[in-house]
Parts: structure tokens; sequence; C-alpha cells
């Protein structure tokens, strides 16, 4: 198992303090025990000429923050840092309904409470071919699902994030896009020790450009399947409908699974651009990893299944 | 006013601040760091919207011509007509260089089995004839020809709206308006096309 730890020189001066001072007394930990080389790439560790980062050091808070998909706040990458600040994440309420013996309205505190809060460092694929590495701060997903007791007819569970044209800048004409946003995972892919509930990043408050107050990762699926500031959680028997495999079925699937196999129509999966502060760019491009690199935790979620069928 | 001529100048002026502000622009904010996370991505969207900007308002001239009677407007033309070039072979370079490293086998792939970059491709790979015969001396070998050589601009300029069109993930709302330009512009050709063809029918009566 790797815990990864960092020492001071290897921060590049120019990252701005916060972040560092927390990367300088902080071990990473991994996820629970037997999980934790799983989270980091195995890849050599050399770093790239043109880069001061070691692969898969994670980004900066700049980095992380300012390069969003969040539709509802504008389309442009730097939209939902400039318009995010609109969302009011507290009080914050999640509805748990569907197929499950505890169904009701939830207070986020005590949705989060119970739980205990971890850190884990994981990499991020976007659909787009960007890349980035990630210190989220949250908890299991399963503790929630647990906690619902889905009935056992249940097999999927189904997320939507806020729609409040109020707070959401996001209004101009667009047939396309049917909100609220939902997204969708089969119930063993919910409870998997992977798959997370976060609330922060970097330690900190998690920021509203990147899905306060609560968000899903599932860090071997595209990103838009880790879907943002939920405010419900439905447990079904068939597979929910899910915004972007609904608004183009012939590009993005229910499960979406990172392959570098299986191209989207319109570019390549095989390769992406890792977000890293190298010199002039600020990227490289170097190879997708089936599921992510996760593939020893996750691969068997799978088995038997036509992976560019069901992509 | 300026006299006509001066009126041209000043308008070619216009025209050189334009064309070549947007490079100004990545530039300062490529050394500002101000282009983004993946200032490559900037570079390649900023510099197709230009392409196609350019790639209407050299369509344009001809409709405002007509509608207008400004005659010397042509003389607009060629520059409009050649930045939009310019800027598409930028937008080509960085999408090839920056993003996917000059890797021959991957664009291969790209432009062969996605269809809005096939279109792209192909909209660049037809301009090219355009700009090279874009000189006078071209101009008066190719007579009649040149004309009709040039009239690939109108399928240039298709290909190119429809790459954009292909490639926008949710917001259709650009793309559409660069649809409704391109289609008032050839509406307005076609109108004095029509007529014009009318009245000859009518005198040679």
């Amino acid at each position: 198992m790797i815990i990864r730890t960092r020492k001071s020189s290897d921060i590049p001066s120019s990252e701005i303090t916060p972040e560092s001072v927390y990367i300088n007394r902080r071990k990473f930990l991994g996820a629970s025990a037997g999980l934790g080389a799983a989270a980091f790439l195995s890849r050599d560790a050399a770093a790239s000429p043109i880069s001061t980062r070691q692969d898969d050091e994670p980004n900066t808070w700049e980095e992380i923050t300012t390069h969003n998909n969040f539709y509802e706040f504008g389309l442009d990458k730097k939209d939902p840092s400039r318009n995010a600040h609109r969302l009011v994440t507290k009080p914050w309420t999640v509805k748990v309904d569907g197929l499950c013996k505890n169904p009701g309205d939830y207070q986020l505190e005590d949705f989060i409470k119970p739980s205990t809060i971890e850190d884990r460092i994981y990499r991020f694929r976007c659909v787009e071919a960007w890349s980035m590495v990630i210190p989220w701060r949250g908890f299991p997903l399963a503790d929630v699902v647990n906690r619902a007791e889905p009935d056992p007819s249940a097999r999927y569970v189904a997320f939507e994030t806020l729609w409040d044209p109020e707070q959401m800048t996001e209004r101009r004409w667009k047939p396309r896009i049917g909100w609220p946003y939902r997204e969708g995972l089969r119930l063993d892919e919910a409870v998997h020790p992977l798959s997370l509930l976060v609330n922060g990043l970097y330690g900190k408050e998690l920021p509203n450009q990147n899905g306060a107050p609560l968000r899903v990762i599932v860090p071997w699926k595209y990103g838009f399947k880790s879907i943002k500031s939920i405010v419900r959680m439905t447990f079904t028997e068939e597979e929910p409908p899910t915004t972007w495999a609904t608004q183009s079925p012939g590009e993005y699937g229910f499960y979406s699974n990172v392959n570098p196999d299986v191209s989207h129509p319109r570019w390549s999966q095989a390769t992406e651009k890792r977000i890293d502060g190298s010199k002039f760019f600020g990227h490289r491009r170097i190879d997708t990893l089936f599921l992510n690199g996760y593939a020893d935790e996750v691969a068997h979620l799978y088995e038997g299944m036509d992976l560019q069928k069901y992509f | 006013m300026a006299n006509p001529r001066r009126r041209i100048l000043l308008l070619k002026c216009a025209i050189w601040l334009t064309g070549l502000g947007p490079i100004v622009w990545l530039a300062v904010g490529f050394f500002r760091g101000t282009l983004g996370v993946l200032p490559v991505d900037t570079i390649i969207l900023v510099e197709g919207r230009w392409t196609l900007v350019f790639l209407l308002a050299t369509l344009a001239v001809t409709p405002i011509r007509r509608l207008t009677g400004w005659n010397r407007i042509i003389q607009l033309r060629r520059l409009l007509g050649l930045f939009a070039f310019f800027h598409a072979c930028v937008h080509f370079l960085a999408y090839a260089g920056i993003d996917q490293l000059f890797a021959i086998g991957y664009i291969i792939e790209d432009v062969l089995d996605r269809r809005y970059i096939t279109a792209g491709f192909a909209a660049l790979l037809l301009l090219i004839p355009l700009a090279v015969t874009s000189t006078k001396g071209w101009i008066r070998r190719l007579g009649k020809r040149w004309v009709k050589l040039h009239r690939l601009v109108y399928v240039a300029a298709s290909l190119g709206v429809l790459h954009f069109y292909w490639k926008v993930r949710a917001d259709t709302f650009w793309p559409l308006v660069a649809a409704l330009t391109l289609a008032g512009l050839f509406a307005v050709r076609l109108a004095y096309r029509r007529r014009r063809l009318g009245g000859r029918a009518t005198s040679s009566r």
C-alpha cells in the first residue's frame, strides 16, 4: 500500500500557499486498506522534462476550481468559478426516496455526521479528454446507501442536482438540456469502497463550482457521472434516465466507464491531456488507463459485460 | 467623410487590426496566464470563431455591394478572405501541434472518423487553392475560371459552419447564428442572380 507524502522541495514555488501548507503536513490516505495502492498510478514516478510535478501529483487549488463543467452556471470552463457564488448551500436538504426503508428529507449535517470523513486523492478524467488529480474530502457513498436500507428490489440509485433558475445563471435559449441534471449508478457501483460523497477539497469546504455542498465522486467513470450539488437520491429497480445519455444516447452511455478502447464518436479516448502545470501549455498528453487506472478494484463489477455495448 | 480611396484604406487598416487582434490577445493572455487552465483549448476555440467571422465577412462583401451599390467594397474581399485562411491555419496548427503533438496517426484517425473534424479539415483544404490563387497574377492567368474556382468558398464556409455545429456539446445557439447568417448571405446572392438572369431573359426576347 502506498501512502503518499510530499517533501516541501517537491512543491513549485509558484503554488499558492494554502494547499502547499496542507500538502506539507498531510499524509495522503488511499482508500481503505488494500485499496490504497489503487488510488494512485503505477506509472513511473519520474517527472516529465517540462513539468515540475511528479506523476499524479495533485493539481493546484486554482486549477481545480477554475476549470469546471457545471452548465447550470455557464458553458465556458471559467463560468462556474465566476457564477457559482450565487448558489446558496446553507441550509441544504437531501431527499431520499424510492425503494428503501428510510426515505425522507435529510438535513445535510445529519447526512454527513454519522460518517468518518477522510481525504483521498483520485484521478479525475473528463469525457472531454482532459484530466486532473484531485485531493477530495468526503466519505463512502456506501454509508448513505446502507443507512437508507434499499429494498431487495432496488438495483440502481438515481441522483438529482439542484435546479433553481434564480440561483443558476444559464438561462439562455438552450433547447437541448432538460434540467435538473440527473445521474445514476448501479447499486453495486454505488456501494463500492472507491465511490465517495464529497464535501471538501484540499481539506477545506468544497467550492460551489466543484459541486458544493455535496457531490458524488466515482473515479473510474468520466467526470460527468460524478454529479454535483445533490438534492435527491432515489432507489429504483430500472436503470434511471441520466442527462447526457438522454440528450445524446449515441455519445454518452449509462455506464460511461473510462475506457481508452471505446472512443467518443467525436474524439478519441485513448489519450488525455493531463493538466499538470507543464511549461508553455500547462498540460501533457498521457495514455488513458482502463477504468482510469482503477481496474484492479472495479473491473469485476463488469465481468461478462460487453463494454463496447455498455459504454 | 473621407474620399472613397481613403475610406477603403481606413477599412483595410481596420481589417488588419481586427485580423491580427485575436493573435495579439492570445499572445498577451498566454504570457499573462489568463487563457485558462488549458490554454490550447482557448486558442483553438478563439481561432475557430475568428475563422468563421472572417469567412462570413468575406461572403458578405458581394451581398453588401449588391444591396448598397458600393462597388469599391470589393477591394476588401481578398484581405478578408486571407485573414479567414490565416485564422483557419492557426486553428488547425494549434489542434495538430499543441493538442495532438503532431501525432499523425491520431490526426488521420480524427480526420477520417470524426465527422466534425472531417468537415473542418475539408474546409481548410478547400481554402488552400483559394489563398494561393488570390494574387493578381493568378486572377489574370485563370480568367473566367478564377471566378468558378473561387465559388469553392461557399462549400468551405458551409463545411466550416457544419464543423462548428457538430462540435458543440449542448449549446447550438452560435452555430445556428452562423448558419442563419450564411443562409441569409446565400439568399441575397440567389435573389440577385435570379433577377439578373430574369432580366437577361426579358431583354433577349
